[in-house]
């Protein structure tokens, strides 16, 4: 007889249906989620009764390779609670309006009876203005038709356009990879007007410099499933757990299989019980530690021990055979250029000898220069650019020769400077004299001799080496990097020795994975720099299991080439105007004004730099002339009478308009607008904001615009402080307040953006829409589905942009019928032969040489815009396909067969004046053309592109797309399964036969050049602006101070407070905002997003677990409750991003009893000057790819016990 | 031998993430209702920690589970006799606080707050009284240490701990911490079962899985005090109690429980276990350092002839043997012996196992604060694991402390294998050093390495076919079902019925 009985009586157990009922729906319908979150995961969405009840991960992911673990279930914590959303009270489920500004239309409709001319009442009456804009955020929305909004954008859309020009028109969209059509609407219909799209990935401080700074490449990771390859895996700055939720289990099954894994967090972080050791480096101090493992790797494995394997690797794949000029300065040298094949009488003459580097061949000892320079790159003759040891002249094969050491003339002494402790040091480098064409005997030495100089490497040298691994005082030696990371010695020479024995036995297999937690320093470049330049010594990069991994933001569009000419509207017309975010919310939303000269935050070095100290409002100045960086709106007059004054002055070609243009730019006639942005002909006018949250989550500085851009109540204090230092900026008396007329946002929820906006649109969300979404994660693609019509009144972003489009086609007719001429400035562009055009900084505007449009300055192009046509263009797909085909990241093919095959289709084509087009007007037929159009889904066009690609390299290279020449993925069938895409020249990994994708495979195994200088990694970075910063060699720099930072002017400490050194790294509960203000998240969480404290830091203030607290600094305050642990370091608190403040935001006692903000109510952004430098090889602007970036992680706040809690 | 089939599972802590992905998967199908709302059948913990309900573990305040007497058990706090008496007055019931108070927000404000001269806010308002409330808990409050002066540091499992030694795991060189997911365990031993007045609770037949029959609960919620882990939930609006029901409308169209589905940590397996009811009452009322034995010992070889023939006998179908000999539970539980019952000396024979995880090595901080984190080899021994082994048997061996050992031995053994195999940089004398200690051949290590880190979805979730014609069969012909199923009217349960 049994204890316990077992029932199985089926009577008894008949109630058991009423669980199973539950378990009862009526479909399945694939989607994922289209904004913010990297994780490109599979989701069935259940439906019951035309409802949505749940959604589950989809298990069906193809395996990759033997030996590597599933991809299945994918999808975390906030995707399933992504349901919440769909009928939740914070859906926005009709258009809404903000009250004072739609009575104060109608009112003027009424009047005029006439749409536009009470947009432009509205406008030229300033109390109107400013009546609405001070409602900003407060309350009064009202519910709107669609036909009446309509009316009224596209009236404000044709009025900023005629009033001011087509680029005061602004869109924010971030991260289109995950969800590519939804991002493209806005952007077509943008690009069509003639508007400006902002850039996100810098702005948002995802965009990792170094990438561009060593690679040449926006950003190239592997595959997740290629973490599990590597054999010591450290994760860096990551919190795997937390924000790579769906893909930590090959991390934490790595370990299973033997890798040992490190884990270097300041926190003891999620993914911190998922290491074998875990390595607390103080806040930032990360770039310490890698200095001195370089060191180490450098003394031991390189110079004693000779690596086989990491000398060839570094010899091969880096640019440290190259040769650098040492210039002397008082009893000393100097590292300087990088030698030029052009400086030596051998190549004195030869094509682009400017832009051919060179090294000696070992055996001959010969200068020789290598194939696949960026001069091999853009010249005559193709297929030299390549890596072959071969020299691009004679075709004569060598042997690079690494270092001088012991082949040398002469040793000299080189400065190294060094600012952790802010000392200098002299130090012997080995170097050959040569001869050069002006006459000279100049001292050259390798790149790696320099480093091993550098990095205080002896080899039996003179000079100030530490003899040592305790030498406390030279750089960079374990017992220094102490100082700064509080990581002991013994700690470090370990970790070193683990890496290099690891990467010895395994060829490469040791990887960083890194997160936002280091990039979001203002030093963040150099932080990866020092990290990279370990990986590269131990042949790390291009290996499966090896390099870095940088997962912060998402930009990995995998089939850029089509979705990138829809989105641009190039399939109708050439030039776009595609803007660098940091700079311009830099710029127009005034936080320059309340910026220090960065020189007194920056680490420089000493001495007379007229680079080094100049504010970063004129860097951005001098950037925007140059062609470096672009800035719309563009000019202080319309473009489109700009072009009319220039041809009334007899310019009949495009050339001659562009001549009048720089007349009247040296005349100052007219000015760029970047540097009058107070003048209000300057403003930026109406913003559209679709698939992100513009105004909080990503909004540094995010008081500032509240005052700035709206015009509405802001809570920062900040005294302006950069009039003393700026000289190329106007810097007006007073800064103005609202500069947008019009705010518009297009949302599912109710977020800040929404609650801060003039309009808000109701759009289908995730489970509503038809769209692609792809990572880099992972390398399948995957669909967005519509598992039940969009809710409401809402419609999917392709269809909003499209409703617009009509309108303002409709409205056309009578406010502008006639075509215009637009005049678009672009700056000089990444894979393009701009890439060649500035040898050194030169500015024309203070006459160091000519503007010359497209080499000393910007470039510029004509666009003819027909208004009238914006609807028909939108919903069509234009023949530039066929006539110029497609490409990216340096690749191109053509395709006039398969847009013939689309306009000959029995179906998806659209008629316009009796030619066929395809159609594109469904969300589902946009989708279908990306897929039709790009390498990665279509393999005849891939195969098409590896050729292209050979004739470039004189490589054997279509072998690769062989295999996937039949592939063609539509959008069904990414709903059927989750399908890999093919091996693409677009992109670096190699993944035939199921290979993990790993970055830079491509190149190491196929010998493909970098899209870099050397057409190698790059150690050494010798633009004049990063010898004028001191970045050419890697380096360590401390984070800013916050005295000089200028976080904590104003704002004063009571003694109830205390500084801290506020980190917003990802959370738990939200990607971004997003699910952080859904029931699940905020249950599982505490309500809102704490205040993480340490328990000391917690108990000198006396604040208790759980107790509300404000931080705040001059820029504005958060209100929130203390999460108090002892996993956090003291000195420090977090705020995990991000917060909102729609939800359980208190009024702040410290700012006058007004609503607190968000985590971006205490920053403000600063940039980096050298990243803004262009027209160099790898620094050379794209959209996304290359600028400083929007850093917040050095930012200091005092936080203090709430006294009252109001709301 | 009575032998009987059971659902079980095993969590890999070592690789749980603590997402809480499972929680809400569970969340949207089963407790997304009135009086449901602050029921989280799967929940996920930080330990250290005091979890949810808040220190649910004490039984001293809870007084759940089994108590030994003599030969036998006797529930410690619910018995059916006692709490007949008690009926009206339950004292070891947790109250909401224990739980938390659910929430939500007035999201509503934020479109219909009429223009001001401040921004609306949605305040959080309690979904119990409809009032603003000022939040003080929730069902995962000390969530990755959160509020660690007040919870972490008041875990019960650190009661054989010196304070020094307490403390030491809030510092630097020994801070850390791990998940612990929990859900109904479909215990053996059910006190839920031992405690219900009404009859209402069962195990059922062919797979185990513990239900309370919504029809014939009578709101005793006796069941809610004797289940030690807690996962006995009232529903206020109904006036039943639920609970985790293993997800069988899943099982039984062949589905993993949604829970385990969702895991993305992939930490999840569930299989099929046979064993000898027959010696349950042994099994429970034996010495507590011997508990974890004596439930493997329940647990019978699905490839023995002997338990083939006897389990025929019993009823069990063959496809119910093929399914617990591709177990992976089995494996993890009784063949390689690395997955441990979390509580045993609550003596409920709990159904799922947890491989205990390893956590980073223990470094060391010198008086300048300078912190060094080097071992000696490639990894450390598990004798610098950052957790105290007297704090994992306090939680799986009922404070067995080499029990735990020899697991943690096991997995790093593992770990040397695979290392030697695919880098080979490691001495074979460590190597085969950190083998033989724990007898373990490279074919063991090889498959313990497969099922951790490559197993699919199909190897990771072996369910028996639910054969549920046959069961509809007892009541109905299947094919009647089959043209009827769905039909009729659907109606909730209704309080007091």
């Amino acid at each position: 007889m049994s204890w316990i009985e077992d029932i199985i009586s089926p009577k008894t157990r008949k109630w058991e249906e009423f669980y199973r009922n539950r378990w009862q729906y009526d479909k399945v319908v694939r989607s994922t989620h289209g904004v913010n979150c990297t994780g490109g995961c599979s989701w069935n969405i259940h439906v019951k009764d035309g409802i949505v009840v749940w959604e589950m991960q989809a298990l069906d992911y193809p395996l990759l390779e033997n030996g590597l673990p599933p991809y299945e279930p994918r999808g975390c914590q906030r995707g399933i609670s992504y349901s919440w959303y769909l009928y939740s009270p914070i859906r926005v489920k009709f258009p809404l309006m903000r009250g004072a500004l739609l009575d104060l239309y109608k009112a003027e409709k009424s009047k005029t009876g006439d749409p536009y001319q009470a947009w432009a009442n509205i406008q030229n009456d300033p109390e109107k203005r400013a009546r609405y804009q001070r409602a900003r955020g407060k309350g009064g929305f009202r519910r709107v038709q669609w036909d009446e909004v309509l009316e009224l954008i596209a009236a404000s859309n044709l009025y900023t356009v005629k009033t001011y020009g087509p680029d005061r028109l602004i869109g924010f969209s971030p991260i289109p990879a995950m969800s590519m059509m939804s991002y493209a609407s806005g952007a077509r219909y943008l690009q069509l007007m003639g508007g400006v799209n902002l850039s996100f990935y810098d702005w948002y401080c995802d965009l990792p410099n170094a990438f561009p700074e060593i690679w040449g490449e926006q950003t190239d990771v592997c595959e997740s499933a290629d973490w599990y390859n590597s054999k010591f895996c450290v994760s860096m700055g990551a919190n795997l757990g937390m924000t790579r939720t769906p893909d930590i289990h090959f991390f934490s099954e790595s370990r299973h299989n033997g890798t040992k894994t490190v884990v270097m967090s300041p926190d003891f972080s999620m993914v911190a019980k998922h290491a074998d050791q875990w390595i607390p480096c103080h806040a930032g101090s990360d770039g310490a530690f890698w200095m001195a493992v370089t060191h180490i790797i450098l003394k031991e494995w390189h110079h004693q021990k000779q690596t086989p394997y990491f000398l060839e690797y570094t010899k091969r794949y880096t640019d440290a055979t190259f040769l650098v000029e040492l210039n002397p300065k008082d009893n000393y040298f100097e590292a300087g250029k990088v030698l030029r094949a052009n400086h030596i009488p051998k190549y004195q003459d030869v094509e682009h000898g400017d832009w051919k580097f060179l090294c000696i061949d070992a055996e001959s000892e010969d200068l020789k220069s290598p194939k696949g320079t960026v001069g091999y790159r853009w010249g005559k003759e193709k297929g030299k650019w390549n890596l072959k040891y071969e020299d691009g002249e004679t075709n004569e094969q060598y042997d690079p020769l690494l270092t001088l050491l012991g082949k040398q003339d002469d040793v000299l002494m080189v400065d190294f400077p060094e600012y952790g402790l802010s000392k200098h040091s002299k130090r012997g480098v080995p170097v050959r004299y040569i001869d050069t064409v002006d006459g000279r005997k100049v001292p050259v030495t390798t790149i790696y001799d320099l480093m091993m100089g550098h990095y205080g490497v002896g080899r039996g040298l003179e000079g100030s080496y530490p003899e040592d691994y305790d030498n406390k005082e030279e750089a960079y030696t374990p017992a220094w990097q102490e100082i700064f990371t509080g990581i002991g010695r013994k700690t470090v020479i370990k970790f070193a020795e683990e890496w290099a024995s690891t990467a010895e036995a395994t060829n490469g297999k040791c990887m960083v994975i890194v997160g936002a937690a280091i990039n979001h320093w203002f030093h963040g470049n150099l932080m990866y720099r020092a990290s990279i330049m370990t990986q590269m010594l131990t042949g790390c990069n291009g290996v499966n299991g090896g390099g870095m991994n940088h997962y912060v933001g998402q930009e990995k569009l995998a089939p850029a080439e089509s979705w990138g000419a829809i989105m641009g509207a190039k399939d109708w017309q050439g030039a776009n105007r595609l803007q660098q975010a940091p700079i311009w919310h830099y710029i127009n939303s005034d936080q320059w004004r309340y910026d220090g000269n960065q020189a007194t935050y920056n680490s420089i070095p000493e001495g007379e730099n007229p680079l080094g100290n100049m504010h970063s409002a004129d860097w951005v100045v001098m950037s925007v002339r140059n062609g470096w960086m672009p800035f719309y709106p563009q000019y202080n007059k319309h473009n489109f009478a700009i072009v009319e004054e220039a041809r009334k002055a007899g310019a009949d070609t495009d050339e001659k308009v562009f001549a009048h243009v720089v007349e009247k730019l040296k005349s100052k006639e007219l000015l760029h607008s970047v540097v009058d942005p107070d003048d209000p002909v300057n403003f930026p006018r109406v913003w559209f904001i679709w698939r992100g949250n513009a105004l909080m989550s990503s909004a540094k500085g995010h008081e500032y615009m509240l005052n700035h851009y709206l015009g509405t109540h802001h809570n920062d204090i900040a005294d302006e402080v950069a009039e003393e230092f700026v000289k190329d900026i106007v810097y007006r008396e007073s800064a103005p307040s609202g500069k947008m007329d019009l705010v518009i946002d297009i949302n599912f929820r109710m977020d800040t953006s929404a609650l801060y906006s003039d309009i808000v649109l109701p759009t289908a969300s995730w489970y509503e829409k038809a769209d692609l979404n792809s990572t880099d994660l992972h390398s399948f693609i995957h669909p967005l589905s519509e598992a039940i019509p969009p809710v409401w009144e809402s419609k999917t972003d392709w269809q909003i942009f499209q409703a617009i489009a009509k309108k303002v086609s409709e409205l056309a007719e009578k406010y502008i019928p006639e075509p215009k001429t637009d005049l678009v400035n672009l700056p000089l562009s990444h894979d393009t032969v701009d890439e060649i055009s500035q040898t050194k900084l030169q500015d024309w505007s203070k006459g160091e040489c000519e503007p010359i449009p497209g080499k000393t300055m910007h470039k510029m192009a004509l666009v003819e815009r027909d208004y009238t046509r914006i609807y028909q263009k939108y919903i069509t797909l234009g023949p530039n396909i066929a006539k110029k085909g497609l490409g990216a990241h340096g690749n191109h093919y053509m395709c006039e067969d398969v847009y013939a095959e689309m306009v000959n289709a029995p179906r998806n084509t659209l008629q316009e004046n009796g030619t066929t087009y395809p159609s594109i007007k469904e969300d589902v037929e946009a989708a279908n053309a990306v897929l039709k159009l790009s390498t990665l889904t279509n393999g005849k066009l891939n195969y098409r592109a590896y050729k292209n690609m050979e004739e470039k390299t004189g490589l054997i290279l279509a072998d690769l797309g062989e295999g996937s020449k039949d592939v063609l993925l539509d959008y069904k069938a990414l709903q059927a399964q989750p399908r890999r895409y093919n091996t693409s020249p677009v992109w670096s990994g190699l993944m035939n036969d199921g290979r993990a994708y790993a970055a830079y495979t491509y190149n190491v195994d196929r010998l493909v050049p970098w899209r870099t200088l050397t057409g190698r990694q790059h150690f050494y970075l010798d633009h004049d602006g990063y010898i004028a910063f001191g970045e050419h060699l890697p380096t360590y720099k401390p984070s800013p101070l916050p005295e000089v930072y200028g976080d904590l002017r104003k704002t004063v400490n009571d003694g109830k407070a205390k500084m801290l050194n506020c980190l917003t790294p990802h959370g738990k509960w939200h990607i971004h905002s997003t699910y952080g203000d859904t029931l699940r998240m905020l249950t599982l969480s505490r309500g809102m997003e704490p205040c993480w404290i340490n328990e000391q830091d917690a108990a000198e203030l006396g604040i208790k677990d759980n107790d509300w607290v404000e931080c705040y600094n001059d820029h504005g305050v958060y209100c929130t409750r203390a999460c108090v642990s002892a996993r956090i370091p003291k000195g420090v608190c977090i705020v995990y991003h991000s917060p909102e403040r729609t939800y359980s935001v208190p009024k702040s006692q410290v700012r006058g009893n007004r609503r607190a903000g968000g985590h971006n109510s205490f920053t403000r952004v600063h940039l980096k000057p050298n990243l803004m430098v262009g027209g160099y090889g790898q620094f050379t602007y794209h959209f996304n790819y290359w600028g400083p970036v929007g850093v917040n992680r050095d930012t200091h706040l005092l936080v203090r016990k709430m006294d009252k809690v109001v709301f | 031998m009575n032998i009987r089939s059971q659902i079980s599972m095993v969590f890999h802590l070592d690789k749980c993430i603590g997402c809480h992905t499972c929680s809400i998967a569970c969340k949207n199908i089963w407790t997304d209702r009135k009086g449901a709302e602050y029921m989280w059948w799967n929940n996920v913990e930080t330990k250290p920690g005091t979890g949810y309900p808040t220190k649910w573990e004490d039984q001293d305040i809870y007084k759940g589970g089994w108590e030994k007497n003599g030969n036998s058990v006797s529930l410690k706090g619910a018995g059916k006799l006692r709490g007949l008496k008690n009926i009206f007055h339950n004292p070891h019931l947790p109250i909401l606080e224990d739980y938390y108070e659910p929430w939500t927000y007035k999201y509503e404000d934020l479109f219909n707050a009429p223009e001001g001269d401040d921004q609306p806010t949605a305040r959080p308002v309690s979904l119990v009284t409809g009032e603003p409330i000022d939040i003080k808990a929730g069902p995962n409050w000390d969530d990755d240490l959160g509020g660690s002066p007040d919870y972490a540091r008041n875990d019960v499992n650190f009661k054989d701990l010196s304070a020094a030694e307490q403390e030491s795991l809030f510092q630097l060189e020994r801070m850390t911490f791990h998940y612990l997911p929990r859900i109904c365990n479909h215990c053996l031993n059910p006190a839920c079962v031992g405690s219900c007045p009404s009859g209402a609770i069962y195990k059922r037949g062919e797979d185990g899985v513990v239900l309370i029959n919504q029809e014939r609960c009578r709101a005793w919620r006796m069941c809610v005090t004797a289940c030690p882990y807690k996962k006995s939930y009232y529903n206020w609006s109904t006036g039943k109690s639920e609970k985790c029901i293993l997800c069988y409308p899943r099982l039984e169209s062949g589905q993993a429980p949604a829970c385990m589905h969702s895991c993305v940590g992939r930490i999840r397996y569930l299989g099929v276990m046979l064993y000898d009811a027959d010696k349950i009452v042994q099994v429970a009322s034996c010495d507590e350092d011997q508990l974890v034995d004596a439930q493997l010992d329940i647990y019978l070889d699905p490839y023995d002839p002997e338990v083939i023939r006897q389990a025929k006998e019993n009823g069990i179908a063959d496809s119910t043997i093929k399914a617990a000999q591709d177990s992976p539970v089995y494996k993890f539980v009784k063949v390689w012996k690395i997955a441990l019952p979390l509580h045993p000396e609550f003596r409920t024979l709990p159904n799922l196992f947890y491989v205990p995880p390893m956590l980073p090595a223990m470094a060391s901080v010198d008086a300048d604060g300078i912190y060094d984190s080097t071992t000696e080899s490639l990894w450390a021994g598990i004798e610098k694991s950052r957790l105290p082994m007297k704090y994992l048997a306090n939680l799986f061996t009922a404070g067995n402390e080499e029990k735990v050992k020899q697991v943690l031995k096991k997995l790093l053994g593992v770990k040397i294998y695979r290392r030697d195999v695919t880098v080979g940089d490691l001495s074979q004398e460590e190597v085969t050093g950190a083998m033989s200690a724990v007898n373990m051949s490279g074919e063991e290590a090889e498959a313990i390495y497969r099922l951790t880190s490559l197993a699919t979805f199909e190897e990771r979730f072996v369910i028996p076919p639910a054969h549920r014609e046959e069961s509809i069969e007892m009541i109905e012909a299947t094919a009647d079902t089959k043209g009827e199923t769905g039909f009729g009217f659907k109606f909730k349960p209704v309080r007091g019925l």
